[in-house]
């Protein structure tokens, strides 16, 4: 229980550390925020009123403190360019993100730990080789480029998927098949990561003792992986699919990119191209403390999973 | 006889067939305590485990191990499966990693009657407490229900006891069984082996590097050395080779008080530095320049005191 | 076996980065065609003899341009691996070597920047210094720091603990005398493991960076923007996007597969 509790302060500092990054890095452009909202042609009283309004002249700590605050009852401020809450923005494009996010997360897992099984049990082998030499292959190749590959040949060449996107209240099997695509130019890079990682806790699971002791049982091969190894191997596994999750956003940002997905990273891109700063700022805060949220969640089902361990 | 090894060479990789087991030959009757000792590296734990036929990949064997008359060298991997927890079975050094860390300990024991009977779900979880209330645990309810973390290292070994006797088998190989445990634990697992041997009259091959808790509990011992079986006795006051000898002086001795602890001179060749002659010629006090060159035989000395050296 | 998947990954992976240092060192000297001279009339051909990969949507020699890029590359890679390396190695030594409250605060510092997933902190950085070159490799050296402090400050955790820091302690020898020559020597192999690493991952982000406009811009060469610009021609000149695709493929893989087996014998020499 203790620890527990521990681990929500330092979710919690982590997150204080994220605004604080997210605010500092914004304050170092040069210019005035409140001109580059209104123009060239604003007048010095539009530009101080604005000025006043946006806290622009009391000190650093106080600007963030509001922030903060602001963030923390739901308001992550407001487009430049589309002058609309961000809340909104996100709210209304985050869907389709999650929706992405969550097939390629699927996709590399029901593909990778099968793959790092086989990988494990034909190790030594030719097999094994060509195994590991595709899954080496997997994570060198962009993503984003895969994506133009799938896009193109998959979307538009054979026609096999269609390109314009449908929400899953809509129509589900559509949506899915809309974001098969992408979910795939996605999870490639992951699969690799996953049989990897359960290629290598495999065969170290396979030297210890419990499974000497498996085997002067009696007990065969193959159930010794099913009943022994593989419980203990797929508990680590749940630590990568926290990191898979980051990476995964990442990702997302650039595939929504190449498949014109009306996600949360276009929209990110968009705001870095228009320079929309405070839709950046909400934006990146916002998946950032995604991030440190879900990691948290995972950790601590990694220790309700495993007895060794107390909450 | 329950089990007879003939000629058995262990080699290790195929390139340089380093050579861990030397010509090895012995025998364990039915209901005997076969004790096997030597220092670390000495190949006792490798013998067992070449038994058990669980060897790693790079290991190869050749020679005979006869159980009951059959050369399960020539078994099939099904076949070794049959045997394996049935009619052989094995107690290891480590109960903490011995012992799955996710499975409760009574589904483990269970596990090896699931494999070998045709009991039913219900008659396994009776069998199962029995066997844990004949190594002498108590709580049996709850006990069952723990994970192995949760149990001390002489529970934890019981349970692994409990596993070994489960199908009766004839013959049970004890590794280091008590290595791993504090003094007073170790006595009491070894009072629970002598328990089980006389109520079941298994065959019990006891390796351990402990020369007294051996003299105690077996009715025979090999000593082994470098890969050799150098002597094999009924009674430590009997022994006569150096090495034996040297390895009872080296046994602390509260009325020696003040006098400088005895130890070995040198230490226990690798695989790779065994040389031809006596295995323990670079070692003994009374080697002769013929001890290096020629290999002595085992021979029977007396009655069942085998021997191996060329001056004694 | 094992030791045959081994050396696969240093002939194969060494293979590849000597060919790609060779092609690059030769870009310095020598292009098949010029880089930025426009010649509307051989638009989008196919490889042919006197263009090997074809040439793109202003009858630019791809395989030119693709050798030039290679110096973005590696320019971008050495650069921000450096970055990330010196400023990540001296925070994990210093975490790991101290301990205590300056190991706590540095640990969520990383932690927090590890948060930003991807290229999610570089862009950051580029939506507040503006696009280009310069800003794409610090930003990108700037992501690799969590990498590089973790595995020092993991090395530094270990290695402190041994008896030949104490000796060197009781010989009086200072905490930078212990750092800068007694530990860090020891600690050494997994930061060249993670530097190689990092490279790769330098070049996939500014890859994907300059695909997205944001990274280096016109008219140095990049293999991300080419992709981009190649995008919408993919049907009727297919080798446009292929070419700087397998490249970047090709690069990535030969210094993951170099990484690798760099941990492999590391391993072998037992984690010195």
């Amino acid at each position: 229980m203790i620890y527990f509790i521990k681990r929500i302060c330092i979710m919690i500092f982590t997150l204080f550390l994220v605004s604080v990054i997210s605010f500092s890095v914004f304050q170092i452009i040069p210019g005035d925020p409140a001109l580059s909202k209104l123009g060239i042609e604003a007048s010095q009283e539009q530009i101080d009123v604005l000025r006043t309004k946006l806290m622009l002249d009391k000190p650093l700590s106080t600007q963030y403190i509001h922030w903060a605050g602001n963030i923390l009852k739901g308001d992550l401020g407001e487009s430049i360019r589309f002058s609309r809450p961000i809340k909104e923005l996100i709210g209304e494009r985050i869907g389709v993100t999650l929706s992405l996010g969550i097939y390629a997360i699927l996709i590399a897992v029901i593909v990778g730990i099968p793959l790092g099984i086989l990988n494990a049990k034909y190790n030594d082998t030719k097999f094994g080789v060509c195994l590991s030499i595709f899954s080496q292959a997997g994570l060198a190749i962009p993503e984003f480029w895969l994506g133009i590959i799938f896009l193109i040949v998959f979307g538009i060449m054979f026609k096999l998927f269609s390109l314009k996107y449908i929400p899953f209240s809509q129509d589900p099997i559509s949506h899915i098949r809309i974001l098969t695509l992408p979910a795939f130019a996605l999870a490639i890079s992951r699969i690799s990561v996953v049989a990897r990682h359960m290629k290598n806790i495999i065969l170290e699971e396979q030297e210890k003792d419990y499974v000497r002791t498996a085997y002067s049982k009696g007990l065969s091969m193959n159930k010794i992986y099913v009943f022994h190894i593989l419980q203990n191997a797929l508990i680590p596994t749940i630590t990568i699919i926290g990191m898979l999750t980051a990476g995964v956003l990442g990702g997302a940002i650039v595939v929504e990119q190449v498949f014109n997905l009306p996600g949360i990273g276009t929209l990110l891109i968009n705001g870095v191209t228009t320079r929309d700063i405070p839709l950046v700022q909400g934006i990146i805060t916002y998946i950032a403390s995604v991030v440190v949220i879900i990691n948290f969640l995972i950790d601590i089902l990694y220790r309700i999973i495993d007895p060794r361990i107390s909450i | 006889m329950t089990i007879e090894i003939k000629n058995l060479n262990v080699y290790f990789n195929e390139k340089t067939k380093l050579q861990a087991v030397n010509n090895l030959s012995f025998n364990v009757k039915k209901g005997e305590i076969m004790g096997l000792v030597g220092e670390s590296g000495c190949g006792k734990s490798l013998t067992s485990l070449s038994i058990m036929r669980l060897l790693g990949k790079n290991a190869s064997l050749t020679g005979e191990i006869n159980f009951l008359g059959e050369n399960i060298l020539n078994l099939s991997k099904k076949e070794m499966g049959s045997l394996r927890g049935k009619e052989i079975s094995m107690i290891f050094q480590e109960p903490l990693t011995a012992l799955n860390p996710l499975h409760r300990v009574g589904k483990q024991i269970s596990e090896i009657l699931k494999i070998h009977t045709s009991l039913s779900k219900k008659e396994i979880k009776v069998k199962t407490l029995d066997l844990m209330q004949e190594v002498n645990l108590k709580d049996l309810e709850n006990t069952y229900k723990k994970f192995p973390h949760e149990l001390s290292g002489g529970q934890r070994q019981r349970i692994i006891i409990a596993m070994a006797i489960a199908c009766e088998p004839k013959l049970i190989i004890a590794d280091e069984p008590t290595t791993a445990l504090d003094v007073s634990t170790q006595a009491q697992i070894i009072d629970l082996l002598k328990e089980i041997n006389n109520k079941k009259h298994n065959s019990l091959l006891f390796i351990s590097h402990d020369l007294d808790l051996v003299g105690d509990l077996c009715h025979r011992i090999a000593i082994m050395y470098a890969g050799h079986i150098i002597e094999v006795i009924e009674d430590l006051k009997d022994a006569k080779h150096p090495y034996t000898k040297c390895l009872l002086d080296a046994i602390p001795n509260p009325l020696h008080k003040g006098n400088e602890l005895y130890s070995i001179p040198g230490r226990v060749p690798t695989l790779a530095e065994r040389e031809s002659g006596c295995p323990f010629a670079g070692r003994c006090p009374i080697a002769k320049e013929r001890c290096h060159k020629i290999l002595p035989e085992l021979l029977e000395r007396e009655d069942r005191h085998l021997l191996r050296c060329l001056y004694v | 076996m094992n030791k045959k998947i081994k050396d696969y990954n240093f002939i194969i992976g060494g293979g590849i980065l000597i060919f790609l240092l060779l092609v690059m060192g030769v870009s310095f000297f020598y292009l098949p065609h010029s880089v930025t001279e426009i010649n509307t009339g051989v638009k989008l051909s196919p490889p042919s003899s006197s263009y090997l990969l074809g040439t793109d949507n202003f009858g630019r020699d791809i395989l030119s341009r693709l050798m030039k890029g290679s110096q973005t590359a590696f320019l971008v890679g050495i650069i921000s691996v450096s970055i990330g390396c010196s400023i990540g190695v001296f925070l994990g030594a210093v975490s790991g070597y101290f301990g205590g409250r300056i190991d706590e605060i540095i640990m969520r510092i990383i932690d927090a920047m590890m948060a930003f997933p991807g290229i999610l902190f570089a862009l950051m950085f580029i939506s507040v210094f503006g696009v280009g070159i310069e800003n794409t490799m610090i930003a990108i050296g700037i992501m690799s720091i969590p990498t590089f402090a973790r595995i020092t400050r993991s090395g530094f955790l270990r290695e402190k603990e041994l008896e030949y820091i104490k000796a060197a302690r009781v010989r009086g020898a200072s905490n930078f005398r212990i750092i800068y020559h007694h530990i860090l020597p020891n600690v050494i192999s997994p930061i060249i493991v993670a530097a190689t690493m990092s490279f790769s991952s330098a070049i996939l982000a500014e890859a994907a960076l300059s695909y997205l406009g944001l990274g280096v811009q016109a008219p140095n060469p990049s293999w991300g923007r080419m992709l981009s610009e190649s995008q919408m021609y993919f049907m009727i000149a297919p080798w446009y996007t292929l070419a700087p695709g397998t490249m970047i493929s090709l690069t990535v893989l030969a210094l993951n597969m170099l990484g690798d087996f760099l941990r492999g014998y590391q391993r072998r020499q037992g984690k010195i």
